[in-house]
């Protein structure tokens, strides 16, 4: 059945644009994801919540210019209950499906049931989402996970982590490598679970963007606005042009923030610390100009449920819009340097490649996934206003290697730069902030972000009173990570930390 | 390389100049006197992420660009808590970090200095105590100086580490 019958039969969803809602059956459950990776379609993210002693697997997919949420109503007949398993057509949900199991207690029909986001701070027979209280006391298990060996004639494991050495989030990466060549990584992550989720239903509705601002700081605006923009669906909420506007010229910021930071980054890692000085000043700049003009350097609270907290006056918009011509000016001169630059050229090209077949078969997402030839951008696919009148440019490479994923940040450097400028420019006056009434309990409301990594998805779920029943909050590092493990394969070890920059993914977005 | 060279040339020196009314300003000059005092040479500062929301990690970067240029005030950031001064501790303490974080700091020679950065560091912050997380850094470690913020921005982290210095004179 294609899958645009399937979408025939789904009802309106509250919040982002373009999304519908569809209620399946176990055996539904399976047929409608063959047909959306029959047709193209990807996975954006997989969830369990309970509502009325009734456990809910859902997941949210997109396909071209419309998504759906999908729900699977498990009727649960005691312990070992599963539902099917989708790691053998989107392999990225393999990890979501164990942390569900971790959190909710739900078990999926695939192989590996490792637990991911548990180690050992609580016990396996509890699930923080579910389970009242507190977990039982006592010592908790050792925490044993058992890593896939490789073995052979002179391989031998590197083992890293959780505490890098540098200033970076913690994980651990077991290589297994021949000399300098790595023929296997795997990743272990979780170290910076802190139970948000968990945290998300001791908050009400109003308060919870701060929350979701934190669930990956160096995206906190386009969390705090997917939020925003579910929690005002359900809520039924019209914000005032100028709030959208505001809120589009934050992420635009957001986004030209952390491209300088990693472009410097990246020419640093590969040996050219003057790349990291002249990018990490033009952040600097880019923060104070922000500062002034919006009151903070970084953005984690200037989305708030009804518009934005701040305003703009005529002074801090003169100073952003002069800044965003000097940032696109310097970008671009240090950018052919960059290209010029013989030592860059060598390390940049061939490196942690990842080709799009690999890319579509894997389904990386956001920035990566435009660098290796899927070109995919909310912005554009299923715009939000003001989006479908800037009308952005899609940029995006097919080579897949660290010199596209370096491309693509100078591309979109430029591009945030004139969609800074033409913000700036038509940015509509009146109010930026509108009052919310509580929504009505037993609604779910969803929000969907193009953030400078990728799609950034939430799902709100309300309970009574202004309370939150579930909210999940989905970063694109959860489809990207096991790229990662990919594009690894076959390259030398020292080449790990730029491969690893080059895709610069959240811990904290991901261990929730 | 001509390109290069023409590029540093026209940016000149970006760090800003030491002295001046600035409060900030003052801070840095009275820190490289500090560090000469306490240490006699260069501090070394070794960064732990305990379960940040890397808000705070962003702001930690920032201290290394040319304005603030911490390296030029003797202050560097090294890749093992062995050849640490002071440790850099950011987020709630999460469990999954908490032995993580207590081996760090075991490894740590004395001064062991420690810094707990963000209202995270400090309070627990927006994430608390819970199942998953052991809220302030100083409920797994001892912490000479918290440095509130969300994120604190470099000039505070640097008066932060500035404290921590002084008070072991």
């Amino acid at each position: 059945m294609p899958l645009r019958r399937w979408l025939a039969r789904s009802r309106e969803q509250p919040g982002a644009p373009g999304l519908t809602a569809l209620m399946v059956t176990p055996d539904e459950w399976r047929s409608v994801m063959e047909d959306l990776r029959a047709a193209g379609g990807r996975l954006l993210a997989l969830w369990a919540s309970r509502d009325g002693g009734v456990d809910y697997v859902r997941a949210a997919a997109l396909a071209e210019s419309q998504g759906f949420i999908m729900s699977l109503p498990l009727h649960r007949q005691g312990e070992g209950t599963a539902y099917p398993g989708l790691d053998d057509l989107f392999p990225a949900a393999a990890r979501m499906q164990r942390a569900i199991h971790d959190l909710s207690g739900l078990c999926a029909t695939d192989p590996d049931s490792r637990s991911w986001l548990r180690h050992s701070a609580w016990p396996a027979g509890y699930h923080p989402l579910t389970d009242p209280g507190a977990p039982p006391a006592g010592p908790a298990a050792p925490d044993h996970y058992e890593f896939v060996r490789v073995a052979g004639d002179g391989v031998h494991e590197i083992a890293v982590g959780p505490v890098h050495a540098g200033t970076i989030e913690p994980g651990h990466f077991r290589f297994s490598v021949v000399g300098e060549k790595v023929l296997r990584l795997e990743e272990r992550l979780g170290y910076v679970h802190k139970g948000i989720e968990q945290r998300f239903t001791q908050l009400s509705v109003l308060e919870a963007h701060r929350l979701a601002a934190r669930v990956s700081g160096d995206s906190a605006v386009a969390f705090s606005w997917a939020y925003a923009q579910a929690l005002e669906g359900v809520t039924g909420t019209e914000v005032p042009p100028r709030g959208l506007w505001l809120r589009a010229l934050c992420l635009e910021l957001e986004r030209l923030a952390n491209h300088l930071g990693d472009l410097g980054a990246l020419g640093n890692d590969a040996g050219f610390a003057f790349g990291l000085m002249q990018f990490s000043r033009l952040k600097e700049l880019l923060l104070r100009t922000q500062e002034q003009a919006l009151g903070a350097r970084y953005l984690m609270d200037a989305i708030v449920p009804g518009g934005t907290s701040c305003n703009l006056d005529q002074a801090g918009s003169e100073r952003l819009f002069t800044c965003a011509g000097a940032v696109a000016r310097e970008a671009a001169k240090l950018r052919t340097i960059y290209d010029e630059h013989d030592g860059l050229r060598d390390r940049f090209t061939g490196a942690g490649t990842v080709a799009p077949e690999l890319a579509v078969q894997l389904g990386l997402t956001g920035l990566a996934g435009r660098a290796s030839g899927q070109a995919f951008d909310l912005r554009i696919d299923m715009p939000c206003t003001p989006y479908a009148e800037l009308a952005p440019v899609k940029c995006s490479r097919a080579e897949g290697d660290v010199a596209a994923r370096v491309a693509l940040r100078f591309d979109e450097v430029q591009e945030s730069c004139r969609l800074l400028e033409a913000i700036l420019t038509r940015i509509p006056p009146g109010p930026w902030q509108t009052q919310l009434e509580l929504p009505p309990a037993g609604l779910l409301g969803a929000g969907l972000i193009e953030g400078w990594r990728g799609p950034v998805f939430v799902a709100l779920e309300t309970g009574e009173c202004g309370a939150i029943r579930r909210c999940h909050p989905h970063d694109p590092s959860w489809q990207n990570w096991p790229v990662l493990e990919h594009a690894v394969i076959g390259n030398i070890v020292p080449d790990f930390p730029l491969i690893n920059k080059s895709f610069n993914l959240s811990y904290s977005g991901h261990d929730l | 390389m001509l390109k290069t060279l023409r590029q540093i040339a026209s940016i000149g020196v970006a760090t800003e100049p030491p002295p001046g009314p600035d409060e900030s300003l003052r801070v840095r000059e009275a820190l490289q006197g500090q560090i000469r005092a306490v240490l006699g040479r260069a501090l070394c500062i070794r960064h732990v992420d305990a379960g940040s929301c890397n808000g705070c990690e962003l702001e930690i970067h920032a201290l290394n660009n040319p304005l603030y240029n911490l390296e030029g005030l003797g202050v560097r950031f090294v890749a093992s808590p062995r050849h640490a001064d002071l440790l850099l501790v950011t987020g709630p303490a999460s469990r999954h970090m908490e032995v993580a974080l207590i081996r760090t700091y075991e490894a740590t020679p004395a001064p062991k200095l420690v810094v707990a950065i963000g209202d995270c560091g400090c309070t627990g912050g927006v994430f608390g105590e819970s199942y998953a997380s052991c809220g302030r850094i100083s409920n797994v470690i001892p912490v000479d100086v918290a440095v509130p913020g969300c994120p604190p921005n470099p000039t505070r982290i640097l008066e932060g580490i500035l404290t921590a210095v002084a008070q072991r004179r």
